[in-house]
Parts: structure tokens; sequence; C-alpha cells
């Protein structure tokens, strides 16, 4: 059985190199028949004894020409996934519990239509898509999350039975794709602002308390900090503004793990951690994350709440 | 393993499904019972309307007491469920049910499964051409379901319909192969059920008035015969059928006698001819008289009708030959001479007298004949499908009173008055002529040309063919029975037809029909031997035949493979003249790196190759607005932009 397994494995197992788009050939694609199609052709066995027995001349003709409508069915099931072009993308992180899609895209730079694909991991829910002639069709295959940490897409069947259902072609993709899972937060009060050196040092420009004004947003702002009304005002004639605060000191959030109720186990932290992370970064207040052995400096905004996000995510305790 | 069968069909599936429903059963309303016909029509007309409007479909026990009901009602008709007919209209009724269950895509594969068998049952009834013609246009449909079934919601009908008839035209060279290589096995392989074959009319083994004047009205075709030389005249062309000897006073009928191989003399080189005839449910294989001693193949009577050992049920070629100038039996028995005189007592008693008064006036049997078909000629004799009635004395009214009617009358009245002249005498039943298609050279006889004729024994001739007919009505012999019935006798529009145009083309259909039979639907193990011992290989076994097909099939599946997967990549002009340009700077000592944008290229070029910068830049930029700019730029621009490059 071990065997077996492991034979299987290295017949059907082919890893890419991750991210360049690959192409399916006719070594990857593998095809049987279905269940429909043994079923066919013991109907096509009846029907021959049938114009055998009635001397049919034309039943015979008939039952020839289903064989060969059988034998073609191969070449064009085959052809569905033949040459197809695949090209893996970049996984959103998600939090435990949700579901991660997986996007891929597929190219059809053939004339043919290409109806009835279905892509899947085992275990997981199908997803049905076709590619249309000369087209290119995104799809993301999704897989439900349980825990936190690195989950790497696992082998992906795609597969069909386009166009007669008799036979079923499939061949298994293995892009090098992997998707980071955050903790589920679990919501909690802030800790209190702790101080810092430079708390409370800091006036004028950059606050959070007194509103300024507008100035043009630059890349780096938070898309929570732009003015959304003023913006909607000259709807999209000018670069978006965003909200300028002046005064008051930044308030400054350590979030760290020695913060957590040391009774909880440590995922439960974990989850209290995310939920802080959550709700520092909604106030829009610049904040930091402590864990043993990390430690992530002051800063705000989606790259540092991604941050953060991430380390709780592959946080080894 | 993905798993159809727990899918659910979508809703716009069920017109393709309901389309194949109808195509494959709907021809079997031409035979079937008219209840069975309504009944599907109504179960048709239900799912339809259940499908219109969206409604649940009925649940399992409305199906299962349908289910019951119709096998009840197809019991009732057909007194069986496993005949041929019963059969079929079983696999009617569940293809019209099936329509009530379309609930998931397992449930479509079996009604399209259903479908395809359903086809099969198409060709009990016919095998001609346009039935041919009609179920692979049938099978299409059916495959575009299939299609649409598996293709899902994204389908489009017109796609899905073309590409079903692409199938099924890459599948017809299989077919091809399949039909001429595949080893052949003659059937049946069991009994069959009784209504097997279908009843057909044709020549009886029995005579009464007017049971050829009926066979008259018919222009089917009753066989076809090819003879290896020309064809003899009209006149000899008597193809024997069944001999009748006994008679009631009314119907005559073949007696019963211990089979004697018969005695015959050849006077003339035997021809040989093949014939080919249609199904009749009898035994006899109408040779042309009288068979040449040299057939050896097949049981010869002692009447000298040739038969079989099977009833044809279906149409059968059979070689044959004959010789037209013979004597036969000279030396008869003395039972069978003694049973070609008698008469039923006390019946025709004016026929017998006037018989009795040729005996006294004369003892040599041949003026007794010829006195009798003096008669008909002289006297007013009409031939006539429309034949008064007889009463018990037939034979005395038809000679004395009516004096109309056809070759049965004719040859009755003539033996009746040769055995009470003491001559003995019997009819033949048979054809007699037939029509040569100037298309392909076959002699075509129809139920028309059935005939009956006489035969009398003489001493030292043997058994003699007279033939009153021919005496009534020469014409008969000479052009066929449209010809020698007056105008407005009821005869079928094809037989009376002059048109010279409407006979050719009906001569071509004709021919073109034969060869289908002869070359297509007769295609069995002995052609397919005969096929190859003409290619040079003498007695094909299964072996050799497999593996030639499975030869060809290889080299075809490679062949329509290659059809399927080519593809030519379709080049992108700007790309094409993007390589033409860098092609042109590689003569000035530039090349460009694979991984080299447009954009870099131009960079590199303006630092190493200051003299090309301004042509260069031009052909980047044109290039360059080709792809990416909002308004498309056009070709020309940088087509001009390259003729500029150095």
């Amino acid at each position: 059985m071990h065997l077996l397994a492991s034979l299987k494995q290295r017949l059907f197992r082919w890893k890419s190199d991750g991210t360049t788009p690959f192409q399916l050939t006719q070594r990857r694609i593998f095809i049987v028949p279905t269940g429909a199609g043994l079923i066919f052709a013991v109907t096509l066995v009846a029907m021959y004894t049938g114009a055998i027995n009635y001397t049919l001349a034309l039943g015979h003709a008939l039952v020839f020409l289903l064989i060969g409508l059988g034998l073609i069915g191969m070449n064009h099931t085959f052809r569905n996934l033949f040459a197809l072009w695949i090209t893996p993308g970049r996984a959103t992180p998600v939090f435990a519990g949700e579901i991660a899609y997986f996007p891929l895209t597929l190219r059809n730079d053939r004339k043919i239509t290409r109806l009835g694909l279905e892509l899947q991991v085992e275990g997981h829910p199908a997803v049905q898509t076709h590619v249309g002639a000369e087209d290119i069709r995104a799809v993301a295959i999704p897989l439900l999350t349980s825990r936190r940490g690195r989950i790497s897409l696992p082998r992906v069947r795609l597969s069909t039975i386009y166009p007669l259902g008799l036979l079923h072609a499939w061949s298994y993709l293995q892009p090098d794709m992997s998707c980071v899972v955050y903790p589920k937060p679990i919501t909690s009060p802030l800790p209190a602002e702790q101080s810092t050196a430079l708390a409370g040092e800091r006036y004028g420009e950059g606050g959070q308390e007194d509103f300024a004004g507008f100035r043009d947003r630059q890349p780096a702002d938070s898309l929570r900090h732009v003015a959304w009304k003023a913006n909607a005002r000259d709807a999209g004639q000018r670069p978006l503004l965003v909200k300028q605060f002046s005064g008051g000191a930044e308030q400054e959030l350590q979030l760290d793990w020695a913060l957590t109720p040391e009774a909880a186990d440590s995922e439960t932290r974990l989850a209290i951690l995310t939920g802080w992370v959550l709700a520092a970064e909604a106030t829009g207040a610049g904040y930091g994350l402590r864990l043993p052995g990390h430690e992530i400096p002051l800063g705000r905004g989606d790259q540092q709440r991604a941050r953060c996000l991430e380390t709780l995510a592959l946080f080894q305790p | 393993m993905s798993t159809p069968a727990s899918l659910s069909l979508d809703h716009r599936c069920t017109p393709w499904l309901f389309a194949a429903a109808l195509a494959t059963t709907a021809p079997h309303a031409l035979h079937q019972p008219v209840w069975l016909t309504l009944l599907a029509g109504a179960i048709f007309t239900y799912a339809g309307w259940l499908w219109a409007r969206n409604e649940r479909l009925p649940g399992r026990w409305l199906l299962i007491v349908l289910v019951v009901l119709t096998c009840a009602g197809v019991m009732l008709e057909f007194r069986t469920l496993l005949g041929r007919d019963a059969g079929v209209a079983m696999l009617v009724l569940f293809m019209a049910l099936k329509l009530l269950e379309l609930r998931s895509q397992r449930d479509a594969m079996v009604l399209i499964t259903l479908g395809y068998f359903l086809l099969l049952t198409h060709y009990f009834y016919s095998q001609s051409i346009p039935t041919g013609l009609w179920l692979i246009l049938t099978m299409t449909l059916v495959t575009a379901a299939l299609i649409r079934l598996n293709g899902g919601p994204a389908s489009k009908p017109v796609a899905t319909l073309r590409y079903a008839g692409l199938l099924t035209m890459q599948a017809l060279p299989f077919m091809l192969v399949f039909y001429v290589l595949f080893p052949r096995i003659s059937g049946p392989l069991w009994g069959l059920p009784q209504d097997a074959h279908k009843a057909s009319s044709g020549l009886s083994e029995q005579m009464s008035p007017g049971s050829i004047a009926d066979l008259a009205l018919s222009s089917a075709i009753a066989f076809r015969v090819r003879f290896d030389g020309d064809i003899p005249p009209r006149d000899k062309l008597y193809w024997r059928g069944p001999v009748m000897e006994s008679f009631d006073g009314r119907t005559w009928r073949p007696a019963d006698s211990a089979n004697q191989p018969p005695v015959i003399e050849a006077l003339s080189k035997p021809i040989t001819y093949e014939s080919t005839i249609e199904a009749n449910q009898q035994r006899w294989l109408l040779a042309l008289d009288a068979p040449s001693p040299a057939l050896k193949e097949f049981a010869i009577k002692s009447t000298l009708t040739v038969t079989t050992p099977q009833i044809i049920n279906q149409r059968a070629r059979f070689a044959l030959s004959s010789v037209t100038d013979y004597r036969y039996n000279v030396d008869e028995t003395e039972p069978v001479l003694r049973r070609n005189l008698l008469l039923p007592a006390n019946l025709n008693p004016r026929s017998r007298e006037l018989a009795e008064s040729w005996r006294q006036a004369s003892d040599n049997p041949m003026l007794t004949v010829n006195k009798a078909l003096a008669l008909f000629s002289g006297e007013a004799f009409t031939y006539t499908l429309q034949a008064p009635l007889l009463g018990e004395n037939g034979i005395d009214d038809f000679l004395f009173q009516t004096r109309r009617g056809f070759c049965e009358h004719y040859a009755a009245a003539f033996v009746v008055l040769m055995r009470a002249a003491g001559v003995p005498a019997r009819v033949v039943g048979g054809y007699q002529g037939g029509e040569r298609n100037p298309v392909d050279g076959f002699l075509i006889i129809r139920q028309s040309d059935a005939h009956a004729w006489a035969e009398v024994w003489l001493a030292g001739q043997g058994w003699v063919r007279v033939d009153p007919t021919a005496v009534v009505s020469p014409s008969r012999l000479e052009g066929g029975i449209a010809s020698a019935l007056a105008d407005g006798e009821p005869l079928p529009a094809l037989l009376t037809v002059r048109s010279e145009w409407v006979r050719g083309l009906r001569y071509r259909w004709e021919a073109i029909n034969n060869a289908w039979n002869q070359q297509v639907l007769g295609y069995n193990p002995e052609r397919q031997r005969e096929l190859f011992s003409r290619l040079g290989v003498a007695n094909p076994d299964w072996k050799y035949l497999t593996s030639l097909l499975a030869a060809v099939i290889g080299v075809l599946t490679l062949a329509v493979a290659a059809w399927t997967f080519y593809h030519r990549p379709r080049s992108d002009p700007a790309q094409r003249l993007w390589r033409q340009a860098l092609k042109r700077i590689a003569r000035r000592q530039v090349s460009a790196a694979p991984w080299e944008t447009p954009l870099a290229l131009q960079r590199r070029v303006e630092i190493e190759h200051p003299e090309l910068a301004t042509a260069f830049t031009t052909v980047v930029e044109a290039y360059l607005a080709i792809r990416y700019s909002a308004t498309p730029g056009d070709l020309r621009q940088l087509r001009e932009a390259i003729a500029k490059l150095p």
C-alpha cells in the first residue's frame, strides 16, 4: 500500500519552479473512461449483438460510427486540456477559518473554446470554469483554513470530461503557491498606552488630534486618512486628498506578548495580539509589536499591519 | 474522480434532451399503434409544460404507476414484452417517461444512451438511404445534446451543433474502416422472436382467383437479377415458383409428394446469373425456368422449384444457373401423372363436357392443347385485373359467362380443361418478364410481374410449358403488364408512367437503391472474403483482419489527432515588424538581448550607436504606440519607420 502510494506520488508528482507560467503537455495529461463511458461501451456491445442477430447492416454502421465517436472523443477530451497555459498568482492572506483563494490564470491561445474545466484540491470544493478561444480566465482555488501559519497549495487536479462525458482527462498541477493565514482575532480592549522615550516630546506636524487641512495623497498614506467626502466632491478630477492633523502627541502603543494574560495558551495570546493589531490600526495610532524573539518597531499603515499579522501568523512560541 | 452524477441539470440543457428524445422516437410513430404514439406524445407535452413553467417533476410513485400502466398496455397490445415490436414500444415509452425524471446529469446521460440505442431500432423497419441519412442527422443531434450536457451553461447552441457535426464528420472515416475491415459474423446468434422480420407481401403458395391480380397492384420489387451474359429474350423469362397440382374447385395447392430428383435434359447452354431476392417468407428461389442440371448448391424439387433450407426473411443473394431450352421428366412416374388428372367431382360440368368432346375427337394431346388455346384466342376473352366474382362452378362461369380474368383465371381454366381431356396438367406460379434498368443493367422483377401459367405432360416430351395468357394477351409477354391492360385499369401510377423523363429518374433512383442494397447492406462475411480475395488475400482469418483493422485505425487516429491538435500560432503583425527592425539594426552590430525591453534597447543604442539613435527612436516610439497607447497607433507608421532605418 505504501509502495503503491509512493509510486503514485512519483508518477503524478510534478513540481513547477513555482511562479512561472507553464503549459500542459501530453506528458502531464492522463485520460481514462468515465463510468458513463463504460456504460456507453456496454451499450455498444449490446447494440452490436442486436445488429448481428437481426442482420442489420445499418446497425453495424451505427455501432461503428459510435465507436469512432468514442475514439475521436478521446482526442477532443485530451485537447480540452492540451497546451493550456497556467500562471500561478499570489494568494491574499486570510484569517484562520476563512477560505484562502489561490489565484491561477488560465490562458488559452488556441481557437477552441475550452468548456467544462474543473479545478479541485482533494477534499475541498471544486471550481467549474471555462476559457474562451484565445482568451484568459482567472480562477481562484478555494481552500478552507483552520489554523494560522503558512499553508501551501496542495496538488490541484485540473480535469475535464468535455465534450462527450465518456472520458475523463486530468492533469495534476503543483504550483509552488502559499498563503499566510493570520490567527483568528479575538477582540479585547487595547492595552494602556505605554510611555516611550519619544512619547510627549514631539509636537507639531503630523499629529493626530486637530484637523489642519488637506494635502495630496502620497502612496505611503493610509487609505484610512483619505478624505473621501472631499474627494467625492471633485469626482476624481484631482489626486486624492488626505486629511492632515496637527497638534497632540502621537499615541504610541506597544503591543507586547507580556501584556496578554499569562494563563491563556499561546494561540489565544496570539489571537488577542491579532485583535489588538487590528484595533490599533483602526485608531490610526502608531503601534509596535513585541513577541519573544521578535520586535517590530513602531509604525502604522497597511505595511505595518501586514508585517505584524504575518509575524503573528508565523510565530513559533 | 469527478462526480457529474450528483450535479443537477441546468435548466437550459433540458430542451436539448427533449430534442434528442423526440428525434429518436418520432419515426416509430409510422408503425406503432396509435394509442402508443398518443400516450408518448402526451407525456412529452406534459414534461415540456412542466419544464416551461419550471414546475416540480412528478414524484417517484407517480412514475412507478406510469411505468406499470404502460407495461400493462404494451402487454395487452402485443401479448408479450419481449418481441421486437413490444421491445421498441417499451423503449419509446421509457424514453418519454425519462423526461419526467430529468433531475441530475446522470439522468440526462441515461436518456442520451437510450437515445443512441433507440437509433438502432429504426433499422428493424427500414434500412433505406433516407433512413440512413436521417439517422446520421439524429445521431448528430443526440451528440449535440451530450456536448451541451458536458459543456454546461457556458455553451452556445450554434457552436454546440457545429461541434457535434465536426465530431460526426471525424467519426465517419472510422465507421467506414470498421465497416469494411471488422471481422463479420453472420447472424442470427440465437433464435429470433416470431416478429423479428416484418411480413411482406409476395407470391403465395396457393392460388385462387384474384390472388395474382392483387399482386399486380404492387410495384414493389420482388427480386433483381444480374446476368453474367446477355439478358435472354423476354418470352423466355419465366421465373419458376411453386407448382400447384391439387385443386379443390377454387384454390390450387402444391401436392405433397415424395421428393424424387427431377431429370432435366439441357438443350441449350446454361445461363449463369445472380439473383437478389427481397424477403418473401418463402423458401423458393424463383430460378429462371428451368434450373440447370449443373446447379448443385440448392435442392431442386421434383417439380423443378429450386428451394433453400432457410426461409428468406431478409434480402438475400443467390448465384444460380438455368437453361431456357430443356426437356424435363420425360419418364414421369405413374402416381404423378395420375395426380395431375384429378378434378373435383361434380364441379364445372360444362367445361368437362367440352373437354370430353375434344378427347373423343382426337387422342393426340397436342391437338387438345391447341384447341384450348384456340378457344381463348378466338372467343371474346378479356385480360383484366377487374375480374367479376365467380360462383361455385368457377371455371364454367369464367369460360362460358364472364370471360374476363387475369392470368390465374386462364391458367386454372386451361389446366381444368386439359385434365378433363385426359392430358396431365398443372399450374405453375412465379413471375414473368422483368424490366432492365439501363443505369446498372440489373433486371428488376416486381410483384406486378407475378404470373401463373400451365404445364402439360406430353409423352416423349415431358412437361411442356403452355401459357394461355400469351394467347389472350400477347403483349403481356412482350411489354409487361402495363401494356397488356387497357387504359383505366387500376394499376399503380409508377407502372403506367409513360414519360421518359420520369422513367429515367425512377431507373436512376432504383439503381442507386440497388447499389446501396448490394454494396452496403449486402456486405456480409462472404462479401468481405470476396473483397479480400480480389485484393489478393485469400481467406483472411479474423486475426489477419483484426491486425489490419488495428493498424488502419491507428493511422487514422493519428491523422485525426494531427488535424485536431494542429495549431498555427497566430503571429502578431506588430511583433513581426519589431523582429524585422531588430534584424535591421543587427546588421549594424547592435544585437538585442532577449530580455531587453524596447526602451532599454533604445537607451543602449543612443549611447553605443548615436548615428542610429534618431531613426531607431522613431521605430521604438511607433512600436510602443501600437502596444501601449490609449489610441493604438497603426502599423503603417511602424513600417515606415523601419524603412527609414539605415
